[in-house]
């Protein structure tokens, strides 16, 4: 178990950068350091400020430093049978907290159970000024000010360093069951939709290109109930079927053409690009293997009614996040000043332009 | 001004006769009033852009107003200002059935949503006891919560999308038509701005399927510690209810009064736990929860045996404040959030300072989230009591704060909690939040002196945020 608090350290790296004017590349685990723009900037080490500073299963809710290893914050949870429901992907075993907090990735369960910043409650942070702040905290509700615990989610760390995370977590399900069976695509959408808009305790929906694949998790005589209703077979290592959705190492993530992340409407026709293409979310997170130009790819996006992001295997030094409408990018840019004046903090990694 | 803004806007949807403009002088927190230089009601999104970009160039506050049903003065007008109405916002522009959502304008009633949305087997979760009256926009600028957000979360967790305008009238649209939009999350700042940061004219709402079923248990404690207690233990034996509501003696004879819900008035709190899902489910979470009920020591526990009787058990929930309004001239309810495991005991710290101050205080609130609406009851007319009840309704708030809470969970800062924001964030805390309020709106027109407290006034409160005895950054000039 880590437990060591760095923050100080980090406070005057920090100081240390803005008297300098050194730029900042704030890496925890480096577990998704291949995610987002290159990182420019020295190496601002995080993962040694780590630590669960308060777990209190009845409450649920967990407030680890942000360098403590989502393996063993998983592990805590686990041991009271509870979890984090967002199941964020770790990508590999020394991914920390702040890293999957900062890239607000989530796994199969999303749709169902809510998203990273779904979760987060409360931050601590050390600001551009070399501050450190809190905002939110570990109650459940609270309007006091801006939220800025969520606003960090997501934020590719380049409007602060995330010193501490409060999370909500949630119980394991008593009961789980996942089915699947072939399918065409198009007739899977359709399909996803209509369960989905059935009050049933769907907790994952998913299809590979082949199969269509659904998880229910909840009281074993309601999952069972519903079951016969999807149909199909039942998927046999379930868990490890998920977990490889999650982690990407299903075979459809293998290659190496660019990997997209298409976030839609769920009821979106099916985009036409080359390539080829896996849905989770019950269709609203689509992924996309090709070759076909990025701006392209972000076109046909907006078009949908969603956004893109070039998630694996691109060129890093064009823009990997979908390019944002004007007056929304200078709301954005205006913000990343209000929190990083002076732009030390992970300069380059999200947009070119800072 | 008048003359120019008549260029685009109809003559009688600008208001600035005293008689007219006497409706918009307060919010829900009617102790607070103030009458707006102007107040106006577009219709169209044109028109709103060319209300912003007016008082824009000449440097006039505006203050957006929903349905006036806030609790915390984020409506109240400001003298020399705008009051911007949404009122004529009123249009549900699409439910879209395959995608599970609906389009709405801001001025939308929270419930006709839901209305509209049940032909479809759908639902917008967030529920506020308000909801026959407030509206999506006011949900949004507020994050409200209602009965049910314990399971389904606030509004900040059932919005995909919203379309703003910022002050120089610019129209920007915020998250995407897919589960998230790209760049910062600034759907996550715009929910709970309370009209400081741009004003919403859009909202694409999630809808839910409606459940098949739902159960309500209502428990009996002899204490209100051991009502506390029970709530500790539902959670911990990981249950997760779509209600857990708690009402001491004081809310529970009120309500029986008013309501005749069959409430145990002897009782000293009681528990309304509901749980839903597939019958299935409900029917094992109900059992589970009668169990637990049992453990912790409720002296009587009853499950709803048909829809009537729920509809029943809930009656006298929702009528809680009218009919605590009914014992007492006036009230004031507060709302701050504790840990859970805390609540007993701050209830008791809570009785204790009420007995000080002399003022009875009745306690309806939604325990599963551990958010307080302490109310306390009171009568203005009575030299000092108005006086009494703003200090007590300080002390609870400073003791949520003190046992690791906040000032406000559902109802928002707006001039209500200026002050104990300052016991709540520090300097350098409510200079970062400033900054925030700049990057959207440089010249401070929007909603100001709400939300937010300068450090000047926190100076003057005298409450600057002490951290383990010492002041933050001491070095610091104080104003
Ligand atoms: C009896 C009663 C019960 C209540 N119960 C609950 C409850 O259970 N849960 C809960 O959360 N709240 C509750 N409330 C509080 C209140 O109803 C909510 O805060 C509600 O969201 C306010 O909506 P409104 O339309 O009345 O907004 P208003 O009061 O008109 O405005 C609220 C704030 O939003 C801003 N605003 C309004 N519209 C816009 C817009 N279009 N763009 C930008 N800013 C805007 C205003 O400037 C103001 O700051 C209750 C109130 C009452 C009177």
């Amino acid at each position: 178990m880590s437990d060591q608090d760095i923050r100080t350290t980090l406070q005057d790296a920090v100081l240390q950068a803005l008297a300098e004017g050194t730029p900042l590349n704030i890496t925890g685990g480096g577990s998704k350091s291949f995610y987002g723009r290159i990182a420019q900037g020295r190496a601002l080490a995080v993962s040694g400020h780590s630590g669960i500073l308060h777990y209190e299963p009845s409450e649920l809710i967990i407030t680890p430093r942000c360098g403590t290893p989502l393996a063993e914050i998983e592990s805590t949870l686990a041991e009271h049978n509870q979890m984090l429901a967002f199941e964020p992907p770790h990508f590999n075993a020394r991914a920390t907290l702040g890293g999957a907090i900062a890239c607000g990735l989530s796994g199969p369960r999303r749709p169902f159970a809510g998203s990273a910043r779904d979760f987060v409650l409360g931050v601590k942070i050390l600001n551009g000024k070399g501050e450190i702040l809190s905002f939110g905290g570990e109650v459940m509700k609270n309007v006091a000010g801006f939220d800025v615990a969520r606003l960090m989610t997501g934020a590719m760390g380049t409007l602060g360093v995330l010193l501490e995370v409060s999370l909500k977590v949630l119980p394991k399900p008593a009961y789980e069951a996942s089915l699947y069976q072939a399918m065409p695509l198009a007739a899977a959408i359709a399909i996803m939709l209509r369960w989905a808009g059935q009050p049933w305790p769907l907790s994952a929906l998913c299809h590979d290109g082949r199969y269509l694949y659904a998880r229910l998790s909840g009281a074993e005589a309601a999952v069972k109930g519903v079951c016969g209703k999807l149909g199909g077979e039942l998927l046999p290592e379930a868990e490890r079927f998920w977990q490889d959705l999650r982690e990407q190492r299903l075979p459809f993530f293998g290659g190496a053409d660019a990997l997209w992340r298409l976030s839609l409407p769920p009821a979106a026709p099916l985009p036409r690009v080359p390539g080829k293409w896996l849905l989770d979310w019950g269709g609203a997170q689509r992924w996309l293997k090709s070759q076909a130009p990025g701006e392209g790819v972000f076109e046909v996006a907006k078009g949908g009614g969603g956004h893109a992001i070039c998630f694996r295997s691109g060129d890093r030094h064009a823009d990997v996040f979908q390019p944002l409408e004007p007056g929304l990018k200078r709301l954005q840019r205006n913000l990343k000043g209000a929190f990083d004046p002076h732009g030390i903090f992970n300069p380059g990694r999200l947009y070119r332009d800072w | 001004m008048i003359a120019s803004l008549r260029e685009s806007i109809e003559a009688d949807a600008i208001l600035y006769q005293p008689e007219d403009l006497r409706p918009y002088e307060c919010d829900g927190l009617s102790a607070y009033r103030a009458l707006p230089w102007l107040a106006v009601l577009p219709e169209t999104i044109e028109e709103v852009q060319a209300v912003l970009r007016l008082c824009y160039a000449m440097g006039v506050p505006v203050v957006a107003r929903g349905a006036g049903t806030g609790l915390s003065g984020g409506a109240l007008p400001i003298e020399n200002g705008v009051l911007l109405s949404l009122a004529k916002f009123n249009k549900l522009l699409e439910i879209n059935v395959p995608n599970r959502t609906a389009r709405v304008q801001p001025g939308v009633r929270n419930l006709a949503v839901s209305e509209a949305a049940a032909r479809h087997g759908l639902y917008y979760a967030p529920d506020p006891s308000s909801q026959i009256a407030c509206t999506i926009g006011g949900n949004v600028a507020e994050n409200a919560g209602g009965v049910h957000c314990l399971k389904y979360g606030l509004t900040v967790h059932n919005i995909l999308s919203l379309e703003m305008l910022a002050m120089d009238g610019e129209r920007i649209r915020l998250g995407s038509g897919g589960p998230d939009g790209p760049g910062y999350d600034l759907m996550a700042l715009m929910t709970g701005s309370e009209g400081l940061l741009g004003i919403i004219v859009e909202v694409t709402l999630k809808l839910l399927p409606l459940p098949q079923k739902a159960q309500t248990l209502l428990a009996a404690f002899d204490s209100v510690e051991r009502a506390g207690d029970a709530v500790a233990a539902i959670i911990a034996a990981g249950l997760l209810p779509a209600g857990l509501e708690m009402m001491d003696n004081l809310a529970i004879r009120a309500a029986e009064d008013f309501v005749h819900a069959g409430y145990p008035v002897d009782a000293a709190a009681i528990l309304l736990c509901e749980v839903d899902g597939l019958a299935e489910q409900a029917a094992t979470d109900c059992e589970r929860a009668r169990a637990i009920l049992w453990e912790t020591g409720a002296r009587e526990v009853r499950v709803a045996e048909n829809e009537e009787q729920r509809k029943k058990f809930w009656a006298g929930r929702k009528a809680a404040f009218p009919a605590i309004g009914r014992l007492s001239p006036d009230y004031y309810c507060m709302d701050g959030t504790i840990p859970r495991r805390r609540l007993a005991e701050v209830l008791e710290r809570i009785a204790q300072r009420a007995a000080e101050h002399g003022l009875p205080v009745a306690n309806v609130f939604h325990a599963g989230d551990g958010n307080l609406h302490p109310l306390i009851l009171y009568d203005a007319n009575r030299p000092g009591e108005l006086e009494r009840t703003e200090q007590l309704g300080v002390e609870i708030l400073k003791l949520c704060v003190d046992v690791g809470g906040t000032v406000t969970g559902e109802h928002g800062v707006g001039v209500e909690k200026i002050n104990p924001m300052c016991f709540q964030f520090s300097p350098a805390e409510l200079t970062q939040l400033h900054a925030i309020k700049r990057a959207f709106d440089a010249k401070g027109l929007l909603n100001p002196g709400k939300a937010v407290p300068s450090l000047h006034r926190c100076a003057e409160f005298g409450a600057l945020h002490v951290r383990c005895g010492k002041l933050p950054h001491a070095e610091l000039e104080r104003f």
